[in-house]
């Protein structure tokens, strides 16, 4: 089985790196490993919207320990896009390798509210779980309590459980299982 | 995947497209991506889209409006949602009116376009579970409703596309469960006499009077308790069809009156003076040997040969056991739409026991343990356990030989049925039937015998 790499895009305060570090171990367990950040390739930004391209950062993270087969959780400050949505918290390779996750939206102070460092770190660890679970093979699941039910709005992150529900639970057991008896996916 | 339905996202923009299809992904739908309006075109007549997300601006001659339009043509139940960067009054106006269910700019609130999917995919769910229904309710059964891959079964189906539109008088054989209603129905509605009515009348479960009550109608006060004038199925078969179940089982009163039916397409109601002329089809089944029964003197032999003029035999299930995954997999699609359950596949496991059945009530017997599968399933694949009321009965089965087998029949048989097992390992068929391997091949040749 790879080993599990915690990579940030651009400036990432440590303490949130750490954070999702530990969140992604106690998922996948397996130990991460902190990367030193990589810089912002400039063609990712869309100036009009001031956004930059999930897709994009995405590719950035594809090199990485891709000869070791190691699971590959990039973290950034910066705002995601797709062309044709408006934003992204996160997006991950469904049942592949890379996750990425987002802290500006889930920081209150985007939504003009007080900086509150306790809430942006559980609305982290339920973002890392999603993006995480995407990688297990997982999609969107109609509990919306579980952490992989779809979060088209920072309402919907905040009424999930930074947990997966009992049935997404059992795959990525299962999915976990098979990484461990030598199938990579 | 948590869903069936397929959706097409069309750009030429890859990063558009493929960005829009891993989003679309992790909500559990199966995507697809096009570049082009002509791949867009491509794809839709080989794959069948819920929806199409596609881009108004594209470069290549075919611009959105017009993919969708051509998509249409081939798809006309797709749902198409338009997308573009610059909206005008114009295009949007032009889009919804060419047949698009919405036009969106991008970007999109990812709410919006999660509400979108969601309530198309709900429309398409009860769309097609109406489908079923409506299916089930009026059994108007085509050809290509009929789910097989059998040589003798295509063959079978290619004789009832060609005889649907003739006027003669068909005869289907086959064991109990093996469809012959069903092929009856695909004669009828494939052929010139779809629009008036199939009448199917099962001649086994009526006592002799009261069947030709049903089959000719009376006369009121033909006989106690006939109040009123009735017509009977025949009748109410005119320019249509009537389906005679069981023929074998008639009185030899009735088969009389039958054959003058079928020589001079007139008869009279029971108590009636007045002749009724009909024109109606007759299709008659039996599970039984009629020509049997002609020997034994049990069944006329003018009525045989009038019924007989096109000979149907459907073989059982047994003997098509490479449609059984087909059919299963058709079953669990269907059942899954009517008992709202969400099973995907089944377990190799589990089609295992599914080939290795006898299945002597046939494919209705296939049904019936796929609905019971399926009901007491927990998980989304039907496993070996969920069919462990097959094992059951698997061992005190009883062959059934259809009449007029030959020990050479049951030999072809057992060598087929061995070679599919071992899908078509000669010496590993040779060695389950205790033979030498050179002699298996000798039998392979002599019964012409087409091997996996």
């Amino acid at each position: 089985m790879g080993d599990l790499l915690v990579v940030p895009i651009g400036e990432v305060e440590n303490h949130w790196l750490q954070a999702a570090a530990a969140c992604a171990e106690a998922m996948l367990h397996m130990p991460a490993q902190l990367l030193n950040p990589l810089p912002v390739p400039p063609s990712a930004l869309h100036a009009q919207r001031n956004q930059y391209l999930s897709t994009s950062l995405l590719e950035l993270l594809l090199p990485v320990g891709r000869e070791r087969g190691a699971r590959v959780l990039g973290v950034t400050e910066l705002d995601l896009f797709i062309p044709i949505l408006t934003f992204m918290f996160g997006q991950a390779q469904l049942g592949g390798r890379l996750a990425l996750v987002s802290l500006a939206r889930i920081r209150p102070e985007f939504y003009r509210f007080p900086p509150d460092p306790a809430l942006t770190l559980e609305r982290l660890r339920k973002e890392v779980r999603h993006e995480l679970g995407h990688t297990l093979g997982l999609v969107h699941c109609g509990d919306a309590r579980c952490a992989m039910s779809l979060s088209n709005s920072i309402v919907q992150v905040d009424a999930k459980n930074d947990s997966l529900c009992a049935s997404c639970l059992a795959r990525s057991q299962d999915h976990l299982r098979a990484l461990q008896s030598g199938g990579n996916s | 995947m948590k869903s069936h339905w397929q959706i097409l996202v069309v750009d030429d923009e890859s990063v558009m497209a493929e960005s829009m299809a891993a989003w679309l992904r992790e909500d559990g739908y199966a995507v697809d991506t096009a570049a082009s309006g002509a791949e867009a075109v491509a794809l839709a007549r080989s794959n069948s889209y819920a929806m199409c997300f596609v881009d108004l601006k594209m470069p290549g001659g075919m611009d959105g409006i017009e993919t969708m339009m051509e998509v249409k043509k081939i798809q006309p139940e797709a749902v198409v949602i338009i997308i573009t960067a610059y909206a005008t009054v114009d295009t949007a106006i032009a889009a919804i009116k060419e047949g698009a269910l919405e036009y969106i700019v991008k970007p999109c609130n990812p709410e919006e376009i999660s509400i979108l999917v969601q309530r198309t995919i709900k429309v398409k769910n009860l769309q097609r579970e109406n489908e079923i229904l409506r299916k089930k309710l009026s059994r108007k059964y085509h050809v290509h409703d009929i789910v097989t891959k059998n040589a003798r079964m295509q063959d079978l189906l290619h004789l009832t596309r060609e005889i649907a539109g003739l006027r003669s008088t068909v005869l289907i054989r086959g064991e109990s469960g093996t469809g012959k209603e069903l092929v009856a129905r695909a004669i009828h509605f494939s052929g010139c006499r779809a629009k008036a009515r199939f009448v199917a009348v099962s001649c086994a479960a009526l006592a002799e009077t009261l069947l030709e009550s049903e089959l000719f109608g009376y006369e009121k006060g033909a006989f106690t308790g006939a109040n009123a004038q009735s017509k009977g199925k025949f009748e109410l078969a005119d320019g249509g069809t009537i389906f005679l179940d069981e023929v074998g089982d008639i009185s030899p009163k009735l088969q009389a009156d039958l054959l003058r039916v079928l020589q001079e397409r007139r008869f009279f109601r029971v108590g009636g003076n007045e002749e009724i002329r009909v024109d109606a089809r007759v299709i008659a089944a039996t599970n039984k040997d009629l020509a049997k029964l002609v020997e034994e003197g049990t069944f006329r032999d003018d009525l045989y040969y009038r019924l007989n003029v096109i000979e149907i035999q459907i073989p059982p299930l047994r003997e098509r056991r490479e449609d059984i995954p087909m059919l299963a997999a058709h079953f669990v699609d269907r059942l899954n739409h009517e008992l709202g359950r969400a099973v995907e596949c089944l377990s190799s496991e589990a089609l295992r026991v599914l080939m290795d059945h006898n299945w002597p009530g046939n494919v209705r017997e296939l049904e019936n343990a796929i609905e019971r599968a399926l009901v007491t399933c927990r998980s989304t694949e039907l496993t070996r356990d969920d069919f462990g009321f097959l094992g059951q009965s698997r061992n005190s089965h009883t062959w059934v030989i259809p009449p007029n087998t030959t020990l050479a029949d049951i030999e072809k048989q057992a060598i087929k049925v061995t070679l599919e097992r071992t899908s078509g390992n000669v010496k590993e068929a040779a060695a389950i039937l205790d033979i030498d391997r050179s002699t298996l091949y000798e039998k392979i040749k002599r019964y012409e015998i087409a091997r996996a």
